[in-house]
């Protein structure tokens, strides 16, 4: 025991000087001690998203930073190509789940660690499953999984009756994306600094090559492959969808993308680049990926431990030329309809549908006529067009209660046109409402997310 | 502004988890509250916000609840194509307005600027495609093209050819292919 003993205090020793001395840059109510220190491994449960390039070096760097109940969900399996960067993988792992290896790797280097893997879609799991956890760190490299996390997690947040967000319902996340020799590392703590949502203008657009050039007059070797991608796939293959990981259907593209290149005399067709084009896949590169997760790592610790100020709020890393950080305090959107406060509402059981969109012309942050209504999947009014118009008149009559099937509360998302006279403009926004009267109700409510 | 998560709260968190876990259960959570895509949201906006030509119709196969894959059909009112009834299809992703909506032609058509598979060349479905934009700015974008078909930006390479050196058998061709009849090797339907 004594052994043990020992190797606890090695282990930790590089971390106790985080968390068991003060400090002039840590937050006020920073309290360290070797409570916290065990708080942190007992209770902090945080959930890696993505166990590729990035999920790999957190799930290690967090490990490694004294977390102890850590999960990590990811529906890929190893491929080949993965082993270069994707360090905990073997070649005799290739066909296994990512998380299941993963987490298997990292219990078994570090003790006293677990890891809980999940082999699944991110859309597979109920909000309640996102709930528990006390941080999600996220290593991506999509913005639709990005975009859906964001949403899951701003879904929690909510809002006093002044608009103030409650502290207690923010789920912090800690966002990695590396792309070849770049990369960012970001804290999203909603209401509090940019959710994914407010900030989704960072992304570059993806390049689109305009069809007629594929047709007509391709110059480029992706412009060869794109033909056979985008053109020839379904000209000869009537209906067939084509499948990205299907190897069959990319060997086909590349086959086709060389007569292409062969006939306009275009050098540099690969099955690499082929890949790279169809998948739109950069090279990625360890070193960022190391970099990057080590930031994400360690503000993981800060929010925990507040043994730090976090990360205020956006880190770029470029070594393309040279190396350069950069630091970036972007701003939220203070109309962001995922993680913003919208407008509360407290209406009677009673009031109707079209109630509540008169109420809406006289609420004077809005003034908002010509209002479309929706409720979670369900539509429940539309001004235009018509058709659905026609589908949706009948709702005006019911009580918006019986329309929200009887919740004491809940998000609905309205557009029309809003605004004083002269500076009328088309709106969106998002309607925190509350019934009066009815059992379960507080003076707040979910920011719903989106 | 910077938020210093204090301990304290932190700690005290993971503590009242239990409790809150129950309090969500009882207020919010009901399990049929679908939660919405910011693409979703956009074009809800935009669905509801059209201003269409009096030539083009909107509906929605899925019903009232699904905007995001709907079928548009222009009936041009001038020029080669009047008379004729084109079937497009829009299937809108989660990340729209980041990403285009991927439109296809479901009528097959003789036109340079669509090609027999339902490609349809127009900028603003790729190369030009921005936020800012909307469904409204592509159905305009759509109808454009039956009122100015354009042979310099060929998908359909012989319609575009004749169009440009031949108007009048282009015309003549659009006639026959819109009534169900064979231009060139290729049979279209009425």
């Amino acid at each position: 025991m004594a052994d043990a003993g020992a190797h606890q205090s090695s282990r930790s020793r590089d971390l106790d000087k985080l968390l068991l001395r003060p400090g002039h840059l840590v937050g006020p109510a920073f309290e360290p001690g070797t409570e916290l220190r065990d708080d942190i491994q007992e209770y902090a449960r945080i959930l890696v998203v993505g166990a590729g390039g990035l999920g790999c070096e957190l799930l290690k760097d967090l490990a490694l930073s004294g977390f102890r109940n850590l999960e990590v969900i990811d529906m890929d399996r190893i491929e080949v190509s993965n082993l270069n960067r994707q360090f905990l993988f073997r070649l005799e792992d290739v066909g296994k789940p990512k998380a299941e290896v993963a987490a298997k790797r990292v219990m078994e280097r570090v003790s006293g660690v677990n890891i809980v893997p999940h082999f699944c879609r991110i859309e597979d799991k109920l909000d309640e499953f996102y709930s528990d956890f006390m941080i999600i760190v996220l290593g991506l490299d999509s913005i639709e999984a990005r975009s859906y996390i964001n949403e899951v997690a701003c879904s929690f947040l909510e809002y006093d009756s002044n608009g103030n967000p409650r502290e207690e319902t923010m789920k912090p996340m800690v966002d990695g994306g590396t792309e070849g020799f770049k990369g960012h590392a970001r804290v999203i703590l909603p209401g509090i600094t940019p959710c994914f949502q407010c900030t989704i203008w960072l992304f570059p657009p993806q390049v689109k090559y305009p069809l007629c050039t594929l047709a007509e007059t391709p110059r480029t070797a992706p412009h060869c492959i794109e033909y056979a991608h985008l053109i020839k796939w379904d000209e000869v293959h009537s209906g067939k969808t084509f499948d990205p990981d299907n190897p069959q259907h990319m060997q086909w593209v590349y086959s086709e993308a060389l007569k292409r290149a062969a006939l306009f005399s275009i050098p540099g067709v690969t099955y690499t680049l082929t890949q790279g084009v169809v998948k739109n896949i950069i090279p990625a590169i360890a070193s960022t990926n190391a970099i990057i997760s080590a930031a994400c790592a360690l503000e993981t610790l800060k929010i925990a431990s507040g043994c730090s100020k976090t990360l205020s709020n956006y880190l770029t890393y470029n070594a393309v030329e040279g190396l350069h950080t950069k630091v970036t305090e972007f701003v939220r959107d203070k109309e962001c309809l995922v993680c913003g406060p919208g407008i509360f509402m407290e209406l009677e059981t009673s009031d109707t549908l079209k109630m509540l969109m008169d109420k809406l012309g006289d609420e004077p942050q809005l003034l908002m006529s010509g209002v479309s209504v929706k409720h979670g999947g369900k539509t429940l009014y539309m001004q235009a067009p018509p058709e659905l118009e026609a589908l949706t008149r009948a709702n005006l009559s019911i009580s918006l209660f019986k329309l929200m099937e009887e919740s004491p509360k809940g998000i609905l998302h309205v557009t029309g046109t809003a605004g004083k006279p002269g500076k009328r403009q088309s709106c969106s926004t998002k309607l925190r409402v509350a019934f009066k009267g009815v059992a379960g109700i507080k003076d707040t409510d979910m920011a719903g997310g989106a | 502004m910077v938020l210093i998560l204090s301990t304290g709260t932190m700690i005290r968190l993971f503590k009242v988890k239990e409790k809150q876990k129950e309090e969500a259960k009882n207020a919010n959570r009901n399990g049929s509250f679908k939660k919405q895509s910011a693409g979703e949201l956009r074009v809800h906006k935009d669905i509801s916000e059209l201003n269409l030509p009096k030539s083009c119709t909107i509906s929605f196969p899925n019903g009232k609840d699904d905007l995001m894959a709907f079928e548009i059909t222009i009936k041009p009112d001038e020029g080669y194509y009047m008379g004729g009834k084109f079937l497009f299809t829009f299937n809108v992703g989660a990340t729209y307005p980041q990403e285009a909506p991927k439109v296809k032609c479901k009528t097959k058509v003789y036109h340079p600027n669509i090609d027999l598979e339902g490609n349809v060349c127009l900028n603003i479905l790729r190369e030009d495609w921005k936020p800012v934009l909307n469904i409204n700015t592509i159905v305009y974008g759509l109808y454009h093209i039956f009122t100015e078909p354009n042979h310099e930006d060929p998908l359909n390479h012989e319609a575009a050819g004749v169009l440009r050196d031949n108007p009048k058998v282009f015309k003549s061709n659009v006639r026959t292919a819109m009534g169900g009849g064979r231009v060139g090797d290729t049979y279209f339907t009425k």
